[in-house]
């Protein structure tokens, strides 16, 4: 472990410095009324002093536990800070998790403090302080039809920054006595992580954690003070804690808050980041935008896009291979730059990027190959909640489509005899909060067991090939990746989630989700009328469509010979969107395979049992958290297995 | 907030009638309204709510009887200088102007506000630059308020019919009304837009402290909405109390609710 500064070790320790070295360069901007409005590391540092002071105005005690809820807003980072400052920890929760989820973290977490954005979390957390009762104060900051909320403990912003400056009067040196007595070691913040089985469980990750891992990161990729980043992503989600807060604090740059969830595009336009950081899902909808718009467009100037395009990925799948694109490529290319890719980059807002990372999932290598081919550096990481994120990352120079890189800086990979990923490093957290028997189970002499089934090429470079548990077999002994064929289906740009089924079973078959911008796209195209998802998912032409794909999975695993039997052969297409709010996928969209096999046991059973159709009755959470049942008629189809073929 | 009956009434309308040729549309109606209603105007399809409307918002000239805002007659005038007064309105069927941005459409709510010469405002400079930023920055609290920052360029007629009313309620705002008359806000909604738009009346009448009337059919609306509900049928004014009475009154069960257990 490397040896911390005590005068830098731990995050408002930082911002102090920042305050005084860099006071003048922004930290923080956030549009508001239309305007980017900005923020200095020395206001950051006196905002989050600010609120600490109302805090502890309200009897904010050291080990303190702080609910932090709400979209990415500077007030919460400041929040976050404020509450590490005392010797509190934060715990960030998903915005748009429901009452339940809420309620589970913040009682499980006995959090006695909550900072939220609006009235929107400010109900949810009143209706939930009933059944937990250690919740005593909510501090708001939109005030926004709540004039009339009087509850007791609840109090705005505002009010906590009055209290705040009558309690610093009385107490000047209360903020930096706090300050002092925080260290390393002290938990900086607990993530919920969602888990595709069981209940949350609240990672803790230390200040020396973070800080080390952020720096690692930073100099293995060579960031610097100038770095522009856009704060979008959940802050519940580690990811953002580090790039928004632990990275930005460690190195000095700035981040910038969208205006709202529905400006995110707009915003990153405006912004162009020269970091940027998103999960295969946001490469998916950007990629999935321009296709869409091409397709729109007059066919000269589609032919001319299409063409360049094509040039563009073709030059990149030799670069990766470590070939050059013949020298009529490499004539052609500036002029592609000229008319297409940097006015493509720059309308995407990724004109800056230095550096770009996709991890969470698997990414589609034609996604991957667009946006390289376009000269957007995007290179994929490995990483866990419980590393502090940074396991692995590929190289500049060094990018594969199939590796997720190598170790970053003084983090050891080590594969265990039955094929799992462990790790060590020194962003390996403290373990679960309460919970002794989860942290035993992931954590043992300081190695991190995965979960991940994966190798070491002879490179060095780490693959991965599903989640452990998820590998298993047919019923004929055949090896079953499902993860492996779900990310193969939705590389599709159709295809916006599947589910493969397989396990102890006498063949593959798949549930799956359509796009509904992609589908819904071809399907105007082609003068078919649909009114909803539903309707949407069952026309006889979009199954036909999603056999296509189907039979390009299998074509490709008919060129393997491990997973050659694997081959898909029947699937259905769902009448709902998986959702996060009925439990079928985690918020960072993650299969909970467990809960699906149970609820979508009919269709199962009617995929297994030849029929070419089967009838449903849904549950359906809405968004306020009333349920309802939503009936249908599913269609099923079969397809054929492709022939096997050796590898070209 | 709410207006008590000793204060003066904001709006008050004495038995005013309206009449087309021989149609009397409006017939002898009196109402007021106090600062910082909300007042529901419903009735059966032809009951003269929309020309009642009209009326207090100028378009058309009462045949008889007197309107008073803020204690002084305003019977006869003509609709830009009751909307000087500080009434604006959205109508029926959307009024934008559909090739314009949504930020250029709320900015012509600004226009009465707006004071300067010709030459300035061209060259936009000195004074008229202040102005125009000024206005702006109002216009984009009001974006704030009502959510719209997704859709501040997007050309108004580009819209979903529910975002268009929604912006047509921000132009009425950008006026800085004290009485605001919507002529069903929530006609052609889905339920889910009808929850949004009932939230942000609320909170327009919380935050700006707005006196709202509004014609509404919607009668889960009307009652979750509306401090009281004005009950409009053949142009008289039938009933007038807080909804949970008027609900009960015989004769709007009679004239406009059908059977009792309907409502």
């Amino acid at each position: 472990m490397k040896a911390l500064d005590a005068e830098r070790d731990t995050f408002p320790k930082l911002v102090r410095e920042n305050a005084r070295r860099i006071s003048g360069k922004v930290a923080i901007r956030e549009k508001d009324f239309g305007i980017w409005q900005s923020y200095t590391w020395a206001r950051y540092f006196d905002e989050a002093r600010l609120i600490a002071h109302g805090l502890a105005a309200l009897g904010f005690a050291r080990g303190d536990r702080v609910a932090i809820v709400g979209d990415n807003r500077p007030e919460l980072y400041w929040a976050i800070m404020a509450a590490q400052a005392l010797g509190g920890v934060p715990v960030p929760i998903y915005q748009d998790s429901g009452e339940k989820e809420t309620e589970y973290i913040v009682d499980h977490a006995e959090a006695r403090f909550a900072v939220v954005e609006d009235q929107e979390q400010v109900d949810k957390l009143l209706s939930i302080r009933a059944r937990c009762p250690r919740l005593a104060h909510i501090v708001y900051d939109d005030a926004r039809g709540m004039r009339a909320y009087r509850k007791p403990g609840l109090v705005s912003l505002a009010e906590l920054r009055e209290l705040g400056r009558k309690f610093e009067v009385g107490h000047p040196a209360h903020f930096d006595t706090e300050v002092a007595k925080g260290g390393a070691d002290d938990v900086a913040i607990i993530c919920y992580t969602s888990g595709t089985t069981g209940v949350p469980k609240g990672a803790m990750l230390s200040h020396r954690n973070l800080i080390v891992t952020a720096r690692n990161a930073a100099e293995f990729e060579g960031l610097r003070e100038d770095e522009e980043v856009l704060s979008y992503l959940p802050m519940a989600w580690v990811g953002d804690h580090v790039f928004s807060y632990a990275q930005a604090i460690v190195c000095g740059f700035s981040i910038n808050c969208p205006e709202s969830a529905a400006t995110v595009l707009s915003d990153l336009r405006e912004i162009a980041p020269t970091y940027f950081f998103g999960p295969p899902r946001i490469w998916e909808s950007l990629l999935t935008g321009v296709l869409v718009r091409v397709e729109d467009a007059a066919r000269p100037k589609r032919a001319m896009v299409q063409f360049f395009l094509r040039l563009a990925q073709d030059i990149e799948r030799k670069r990766l291979a470590g070939q050059t694109g013949s020298l009529w490529q490499r004539l052609l290319y500036p002029l592609g730059s000229l008319f297409v890719y940097g006015p493509l980059k720059d309308n995407l807002g990724l004109s800056r990027v230095r550096r770009a990372y996709t991890a969470g999932e698997a990414i589609g290598p034609e996604i991957f190959l667009f946006f390289r081919g376009l000269g957007v550096n995007v290179k994929q990481l490995y990483g866990m909640t419980e590393a502090s994120v940074f396991v692995t990352i590929q190289r500049d120079g060094d990018v594969r489509l199939d590796t997720v890189g190598t170790p970053l800086t003084d983090v050891e990979i080590r594969i265990s005899e039955s094929g799992e990923v462990l790790f060590r490093s020194p962003g390996v957290f403290r373990g679960y909060a309460k919970n002794p028997e989860a942290t035993s189970q992931t954590l043992a002499d300081g190695w991190i067991r995965s979960g991940d089934a994966g190798f070491l090429d002879h490179d060095g470079h780490l693959k991965i090939i599903d989640r452990a548990r998820d590998v298993s077999r047919l019923a004929d002994g055949t090896m079953f990746a499902p993860k492996f064929l779900e990310n193969k289906l939705k590389f599709s740009p159709y295809v916006r989630e599947a589910v493969c089924i397989g396990q102890d079973r006498p063949c593959v078959t798949a549930l799956v989700n359509i796009d509904l911008v992609a589908v819904g796209n071809w399907a105007e195209r082609r003068n078919i009328a649909y009114t909803s998802y539903a309707d949407l998912a069952r026309k006889p032409e979009v199954y036909d469509l999603i056999r296509g794909e189907v039979a390009r999975v299998n074509r490709s695993l008919a060129e393997d010979d491990v997973l050659r039997g694997a081959q898909i052969r029947r699937f259905l297409v769902l009448h709902k969107e998986l959702d996060p709010d009925d439990e079928e996928i985690t918020r960072t969209r993650k299969i909970r395979r467990g809960y699906i096999a149970q609820k979508y046991a009919p269709l199962i059973e009617a995929l297994y049992a030849g029929r070419d159709h089967v009838s449903v009755e849904a549950q359906v959470t809405y968004e306020d958290g009333r349920t309802g049942t939503m009936r249908a008629d599913v269609m099923i189809r079969a397809v054929d297995d492709a022939p096997a073929r050796t590898a070209r | 907030m709410k207006g008590s009956a000793a204060a003066p009434p904001l709006l008050e309308v004495d038995r005013v009638s309206v009449r087309f040729g021989a149609l009397i549309a409006v017939n002898q109606v009196s109402l007021r309204i106090g600062r910082g209603e909300i007042v529901a105007i419903i009735g059966p399809n032809g009951a003269g709510k929309t020309t009642l409307l009209n009326a207090v918002s100028g378009f058309y000239r009462p045949y008889e009887g007197t309107i008073a805002f803020e204690g002084r007659d305003r019977t006869r005038m003509a609709p830009p200088d009751v909307a000087a007064l500080g009434i604006a309105r959205t109508f029926q069927n959307v009024a934008l102007f559909k090739g314009m941005s949504v930020l250029d459409n709320i900015m012509t709510g600004r226009l009465l506000k707006m004071r300067g010469s010709f030459l300035l405002e061209a060259l936009y400079w000195g004074p008229a630059r202040r102005q125009e930023l000024e206005h702006r920055a109002f216009v984009e609290r009001i974006i704030d308020f009502l959510e719209i920052q997704a859709i501040r360029k997007t050309p108004a007629g580009r819209l979903p019919y529910g975002l268009q009313k929604r912006v047509e309620l921000a132009r009425a705002l950008a006026a800085e009304p004290k009485l605001l008359l919507l002529d069903e806000p929530m006609a052609g909604m889905n339920v889910e837009e009808k929850e949004d738009m009932c939230r942000f009346i609320l909170d327009v009448n919380q935050e700006f402290g707005t006196t709202i009337a509004l014609i509404e059919h919607d009668m889960g609306v009307v009652m979750d909405v509306s401090d009281r509900v004005v009950v409009l049928d053949y142009g008289r004014k039938i009933a007038d109390g807080p909804p949970a009475e008027v609900r009960k009154d015989a004769a709007v069960l009679d004239a406009y609710l059908g059977v009792a257990h309907e409502a």
